[in-house]
């Protein structure tokens, strides 16, 4: 199935898409202009998605990454003041030891890619993968599933808990007096 | 698999991933940009999971396990955030060179 030329083609213009929105989510001085840069960089993870036979997963990328959690980070970009951010790098570890770090870390893990004998089973045939994902999560993956339920619950109540505001409103504020 | 598109592919495209959104944590100062980066790796780990899953054989199981930790990424982003408010409502800033308070 990736064996075709439009595969081909249709990889390396994702492949190329998500780099360089991941590039820009990574090196762009303004975190505005990152948190917008990582809509491109995620919607291309979901065409990657596709590409590996992946549907159901691919739409769940869209909904959750694209629709929930980038759609909070530029809420919480535009909440929080100071959002020029122009000091880009930190004391501790500046551009070059990052990309010292990171340049080590790739180079160990480019050289375990490539020179692993990977274990490839034969190409199955692409179908949807919606109803055996639903049966798994139901049968095999049922315990996971509820105590991901419990996750998200807990994670729910933690973040209305911390990011509640309980220093007193100001005195004037008449409007304020019934929020607490 | 004579020139076409291999595990090896998907593989490189995740380690990139990988490699900008750890490049992203590690140099950022602002809090809600060390959060970009995360969200950067996690999906490399995803790319990896599904790549493994699409050539290994094992459809579901790879598959399952990149939506587990698309929805701990959810709960990991919707934690951060109010963690990172907490902070601006406390610090008015979100430089995590700022957040030494609890450092003797």
């Amino acid at each position: 199935m990736l064996n075709s030329l439009a595969a081909q083609a249709i990889f390396y213009v994702i492949a190329a898409l998500t780099v360089g929105f991941a590039a820009l989510v990574a090196f762009s001085r303004n975190i505005v202009y990152s948190a917008f840069a990582l809509v491109g960089a995620l919607m291309g993870v979901a065409g990657v998605y596709i590409l590996l036979a992946a549907d159901f997963v691919a739409m769940v990328q869209v909904l959750l990454y694209v629709g929930g959690i980038v759609v909070l980070t530029i809420f919480a970009v535009m909440l929080t003041q100071g959002i020029g951010d122009l000091a880009v790098s930190n004391r501790a570890v500046g551009p070059g030891a990052g990309l010292a770090v990171v340049a080590l870390a790739g180079a160990v893990m480019l050289y375990a890619t490539l020179r692993t004998p990977w274990h490839l089973a034969t190409a199955v045939a692409v179908a949807s993968t919606t109803y055996g994902i639903g049966n798994a999560f139901l049968g095999v993956y049922v315990l996971p599933f509820e105590i991901a339920s419990l996750v998200l619950l807990a994670a729910l109540v933690g973040a209305v808990t911390i990011s509640r505001q309980d220093t007193p409103p100001p005195a004037d504020g008449a409007a304020e007096k019934g929020r607490s | 698999m004579g020139g076409g598109i291999t595990l090896e592919h998907f593989l490189v495209l995740g380690l990139i991933l990988f490699l900008l959104g750890a490049y992203c944590v590690l140099t950022r100062r602002n809090a809600i940009g060390i959060l970009l980066g995360i969200e950067l790796m996690l999906n490399a780990a995803n790319i990896n999971y599904l790549a493994f899953a699409f050539f290994g054989g094992a459809r579901y199981d790879g598959q399952i396990f990149a939506i587990f930790v698309i929805m701990l990424a959810a709960a990991e982003a919707v934690i951060g955030l109010a963690v990172i408010l907490a902070i601006y409502q406390n610090l008015r800033t979100i430089d995590v060179d700022a957040t030494e308070t609890l450092s003797g």
